[in-house]
């Protein structure tokens, strides 16, 4: 049975056509050309393959395709803002969090997403948010590192920009 | 995977028509299904996507003061929603035990009593497994006996029942709401697992078609709130399913336990309900010796199949613990690491 999908994928307008038995992991990879969701496990327990759907972070490889009609999916090609890579990407980048680097698209999508829910996690809360993200160079201590630097980062940057506003308000 | 036909019904009248037919399966989180479609230990005909019907994913108060919970509301969402939290604390921290972020917010609260038992040899379809394939036989007998039963197993089926949201539900005496052609009816918690006997592979009261539409836990059920925990003991401190778990609530009046509700996990086919243990503790003073004859008392009819009997004294203990954690009161949130029995000092490093 083949089924026509239409979606929206990193804020484009996206239409195609799958097989009701094809994940939308399947779809991403090998009809639309977007690899950087990778296939660990295909079972849910490695995170590799984390999207988010309408908002929420999901396993992609435990998503039809189907399923996707009408809804908003964001993959790893979506979270640069064109040159500009996301704070979780930079930092992974300047504190090495990856060795093969098959799972930092997995686990930069769930940073972002535990980020976006709670901006000041503890290292406890990192660790436990990331448990559905392996990475089999066991190279654990470095990501979560990185992923709190970049809430202490951000955190900085918002109070200095919110310091800004308020001063600017002042001067007014 | 094997061919199906995938459709996606308006109503839930359209899809408990749709799913009439044996072969027909509703897809909602899908978390379970269809990895279980993928390695062939489930085969459905038709998928009937149920993810989208309108209704079910809400959160109401009843008139009688109970909480209607709608079979669409996703594990995280039901467990971050801090009135949820503050008055069905066990429930909150057992969804947010479970799994991995990218689960709890996939999976639902229908999919979740409909989880199918984590039995290594009812995955593999090589295996002879009379909860898959009845008649068959069961290669889990002589195996790896760690995720197997102690309670109310028997010669045709030693798995268990993985969920642990559905350990604090037993507990706290919920209600399934189910829809079916016939309409609708409401099946007491206790009611809806069932046990292996000659029938292994009917997990469930439902019958083909029908659908869980939501659930609901009576008034009394909050009065439990002060002091009520959920405790797990797993391979791991995350991502990991049960060895033993337990849910404790107590109603106390005066220094004395005025009604007490235990449960346990990974212990048999079902979410396993401890009135025994209950009926021992109330009216009683709380404390050590009360827990440790509760315990006792859950575990009385326990026997192991495999090389398991340590799941017997761990289940005790656990059960104990769960109480002494219920008694000490709920904590103000749930957990970093929820329902852990490794829980950490506050403001010690766990992993350091």
């Amino acid at each position: 049975m083949t089924v026509t999908v239409t979606t929206t994928i990193n804020g484009d307008a996206e239409e195609f056509v799958c097989e009701a038995d094809e994940t939308l992991l399947d779809v991403l990879r090998d009809h639309l050309g977007l690899t950087g969701s990778k296939e660990g496990c295909a079972t849910g327990d490695c995170g590799a393959c984390s999207v988010m759907l309408d908002g929420r972070l999901v396993c992609s490889c435990l998503v039809l395709a189907a399923e996707a009609e009408g809804r908003q999916v964001e993959t790893i090609e979506g979270m640069a803002r064109g040159r500009e890579l996301h704070p979780l990407q930079q930092k992974f980048l300047d504190a090495a969090a990856l060795q093969c680097g098959i799972c930092t698209p997995g686990f930069l999508v769930a940073a972002k997403a535990l980020l976006e829910r709670n901006p000041d996690p503890s290292e406890t809360e990192v660790r436990y948010w990331l448990a559905g993200n392996l990475c089999r160079c066991t190279g654990y201590d470095k990501i979560v590192r990185a992923v709190l630097e970049t809430a202490a980062d951000m955190k900085s940057a918002d109070m200095k920009s919110a310091g800004m506003k308020s001063a600017g308000m002042r001067s007014a | 995977m094997k061919r199906f036909d995938y459709v996606r019904p308006a109503t839930v009248a359209e899809a408990v028509a749709a799913a009439a037919e044996p072969g027909a399966a509703y897809l909602a989180g899908g978390t379970n299904l269809l990895d279980l479609m993928k390695s062939g230990a489930a085969a459905p005909g038709r998928l009937v996507d149920v993810s989208r019907l309108p209704g079910l994913d809400r959160i109401e108060e009843l008139p009688d003061g109970g909480l209607r919970i709608g079979a669409l509301v996703r594990n995280a969402d039901l467990a971050h929603d801090s009135d949820f939290a503050r008055r069905f604390p066990a429930i909150a921290e057992a969804l947010l035990s479970g799994a991995s972020a990218q689960l709890r917010n996939a999976a639902t609260v229908g999919g979740n009593l409909l989880q199918r038992t984590r039995c290594a040899w009812f995955a593999d379809p090589a295996s002879a497994c009379n909860r898959r394939a009845p008649g068959s036989g069961c290669d889990a007998r002589g195996g790896d006996s760690r995720q197997q039963a102690v309670l109310g197993w028997n010669e045709a089926c030693v798995a268990t029942h993985p969920s642990d949201f559905c350990v604090p539900l037993a507990a706290l005496d919920a209600v399934v709401e189910i829809e079916g052609r016939a309409g609708r009816r409401a099946v007491a918690f206790e009611d809806f697992h069932r046990l292996p006997g000659q029938t292994p592979e009917r997990e469930t009261t439902l019958a083909q078609g029908e659908l869980v539409v939501a659930l609901r836990l009576p008034a009394g059920a909050e009065a439990f709130s002060a002091n009520a925990r959920y405790l797990k003991v797993r391979e791991r401190t995350s991502f990991a399913f049960a060895v033993v778990s337990a849910a404790a609530a107590l109603r106390l009046e005066g220094g004395r336990i005025a009604e007490a509700r235990l449960a346990l996990g990974g212990v048999a086919a079902k979410p396993w309900r401890c009135p025994e243990a209950e009926a021992l503790l109330a009216g009683r003073p709380p404390g050590p010796e009360a827990f440790r004859q509760a315990a006792e008392a859950a575990l009385a009819e326990a026997r192991a199949p495999g090389d398991n009997a340590f799941k017997i004294e761990l289940a005790r203990r656990t059960a104990a613990r769960a109480l002494t954690l219920a008694l000490a009161g709920t904590p103000a949130r749930v957990p970093a690491l929820p329902a852990s029995p490794f829980a950490p000092v506050p403001g010690a490093l766990v992993h350091a």
